[in-house]
């Protein structure tokens, strides 16, 4: 019907031209608000984790008197921040020695080549990793193998009896350009 | 009467959604007749993907997505629900089969140089498919949430970590945090069962629009090579004159090359079963043993036998370099020969890679470069004895954790050289040196063996090879 109506002067083609491109204009800028509408809390959301830094927090390992002196252990504590349904995921892995009655070193028990879990091996007091053959000293220093770093070392406190480690995130050997 | 019923529904609704206009015509398009049995892999890599989004469906009925219970779930599927253990393993060797199959149909298309005009876009949208198809099968990987998947997570994170400035960034993306644990599963599941299907889906499209566009191409014909301005009206005249229609002339190979990859999946997930699954997903614990899928074994051996100055540009560089460089592959040749006789390279290249991959992979399997922590003690028929120094030099090469590194009459690792022979070619001193310094990937002992242990190993190593005498003299002292 509107087809047959007489031209109205909006419908010259010079107008209609302009009412066109407007009209395209608008409906890119709203699509595109739309799409920001939609998608920025999602970003957000899925983002947030990346910027979130839980703050370290003490965990306790064990008694004092449950350490003798001598080679590395292996403790287990829950990371700084689990989300409700970790369960048995929210769990850290470090290596613990008492070096003397007062002193503790203790060693995240990830290598630091890509991450693997070291094993300390008592006899030949080195730390193994089972991935791509990397060997670190007893004092963390690289023995042989790829990894480019010492093993990552994690603070001990002792409180009260009781042995804390400091949590730390997952450590990650960074390329530095120079 | 009811034959006419069923016409007359059949037209109703054929007229409503348009099945004769629309699809009939795409089933019945004009293929080339001669490329019969090289076209059945693009079929079934899509086949193959039908398994895996079916199966995947069934699987996400019972799959928890979080912690600990994801584990349990697994464990249900595989032990206890009707029918679990085939669904786990039809979408384990479903994703083998989507990936052989997408490589080969690759290597097909690249050999035939089916990518030149006009189809450039056609290859370009399969290589994006390919690497959305690894990374459906790596996230799938860690979907199997035990130890291994724990730890492949923990890999992934650190390689990504390797990633200039951006680095850390990446990593925490991908752990959903600052280490594994709960976040990360539920971040894989959504990538693995969402974002990457999705893609698919939308790759499938475009390759699919793409291929009626622009047609199936001929097999390469040495006398004509590709000319972008006479190719096209050549095309259309020679498929009008000896073209088939796909449908049923050329599907039915599909159809059979199908069958058969479905009935090999449905075989080896009732025969062979899922593959087992580890130990609960504890990132605390170190009895792991962390190897990726057989895809990618061959990348693990890469990055175990490179200098370490080399690592970061690898890690990082195959992956960019290897999707650019098959990305504007036809943007580089589009035009000229086809036929594999005139391009030797292209064999040459294909050759090298699928060499490259098979010594890598047995590599991978074998990882002759880590220890070998589940070593035994050497026996007396290799020691020579069963008491006396020499023994206790045996044994202490396995309590110092010499044999996690080197082999010994077939008992040890293979990280380090082998001492079969040790005795002929080392003597007292350098074996004496050796062991306390260390050197060339070997650490130092000085500071974990004792004198007398040393002793006793270094007795014991010089016998290695060296004929036995009657009776064994006492040790001398350095
Ligand atoms: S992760 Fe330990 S050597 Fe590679």
């Amino acid at each position: 019907m509107s087809d047959q109506q007489p031209p109205t002067p909006t419908d010259q083609p010079c107008c209609q031209l302009k009412r066109r491109t407007f009209l395209t204009r608008v409906s890119v800028i709203l699509g595109a608000i739309i799409g920001f509408m939609i998608a920025l809390p999602g970003i957000g959301y899925v983002l947030a984790p990346i910027f979130r830094k839980p703050k370290h927090k003490w965990r306790t390992v064990g008694k004092l008197d449950d350490f003798k002196v001598g080679g590395f252990v292996l403790v287990q504590y829950e990371d700084p921040s689990p989300v409700i349904w970790a369960g048995v995921t929210a769990k850290a892995g470090a290596w613990i020695r008492r070096a003397s009655e007062t002193e503790f070193i203790a060693f995240s028990i990830n290598c630091r080549h890509l991450g693997c879990p070291v094993r300390w091996v008592d006899d030949p007091k080195l730390f193994m990793c089972p991935c791509h053959g990397g060997v670190y000293y007893e004092d963390g220093t690289v023995a042989a193998g790829p990894p480019p770093e010492p093993l990552y070392k994690l603070n001990v406190r002792i409180r009260e009896g009781l042995v804390e480690i400091e949590t730390e995130p997952t450590p990650l050997t960074l390329t530095t350009l120079t | 009467m009811s034959n006419n019923f069923v016409t007359r529904t059949w037209n109703w609704i054929d007229n409503r959604i348009g099945f004769s206009d629309y699809i009939v015509p795409l089933m019945v398009h004009l293929v080339p007749d001669n490329a019969r049995w090289w076209y059945i892999f693009g079929s079934a890599t899509l086949c193959a993907f039908i398994v895996q989004v079916f199966t995947g469906v069934c699987l996400a009925m019972s799959y928890v997505p979080g912690g600990e219970e994801t584990y349990q779930s697994l464990k249900y599927i595989t032990d206890t629900a009707p029918l679990g253990s085939i669904l786990r393993g039809m979408h384990y060797y479903g994703a083998s089969a989507m990936v052989m199959m997408a490589v080969i149909h690759m290597v097909q298309v690249y050999m035939h140089a089916t990518y030149k005009y006009p189809r450039e876009m056609n290859w370009m949208s399969g290589v994006v498919l390919l690497f959305v198809v690894l990374g459906m099968a790596f996230t799938g990987q860690l979907l199997r949430w035990d130890a291994n998947g724990v730890w492949s997570v923990t890999v992934a994170a650190e390689m990504a970590g390797r990633t200039p400035i951006i680095g850390p960034t990446l990593a925490h993306f991908i752990l959903g945090g600052e280490t594994v644990g709960g976040s990360t599963i539920t971040r894989f599941f959504a990538m693995h069962v969402f974002i990457m299907p999705a893609l698919i889906f939308a790759g499938i499209g475009l390759h699919m629009l793409l291929i009626m566009r622009h047609g199936i191409s001929e097999m390469p014909d040495v006398n004509d090579p590709v000319d972008p301005e006479t190719y096209k009206e050549a095309y259309e005249k020679r498929i009008h004159k000896t073209g088939v229609p796909f449908w049923p002339d050329a599907m039915w190979r599909d159809m059979i090359f199908s069958t058969l990859i479905v009935g090999v999946i449905l075989g080896c997930s009732i025969f062979l079963g899922p593959p087992a699954l580890d130990p609960p997903p504890n990132p605390s614990s170190i009895n792991a043993n962390p190897l990726p899928d057989w895809y990618f074994l061959w990348y693990f051996a890469v990055l175990s036998l490179l200098p370490p100055q080399l690592e970061t540009w690898v890690i990082l560089g195959v992956p960019t370099i290897g999707f650019i460089v098959l990305f504007f592959l036809p943007l580089i040749s589009n035009k000229g020969h086809r036929a594999p006789s005139k391009r030797p390279w292209a064999g040459g290249t294909v050759i090298f890679g699928f060499v490259a991959f098979l010594v890598l992979t047995i590599y991978g399997y074998k990882k002759p470069w880590s220890p070998d922590f589940g070593v035994k003690e050497l026996p007396a028929s290799v020691v020579g004895t069963d008491h006396g120094p020499l023994a206790e030099g045996a044994k202490l090469m396995h309590i110092k954790g010499c044999l996690y590194c080197h082999d010994i009459g077939g008992y040890g690792g293979h990280r380090g050289p082998e001492l079969t022979e040790i005795g002929k070619l080392l003597t007292r001193d350098d074996l004496i040196i050796r062991i306390n310094n260390g050197g060339h990937n070997m650490p130092a002992f000085a500071s974990s063996i004792s004198d007398s242990e040393l002793q006793l190993v270094v007795d014991f190593l010089l016998t290695r090879g060296v004929e036995k005498e009657p009776e064994n003299p006492k040790s001398t002292t350095p």
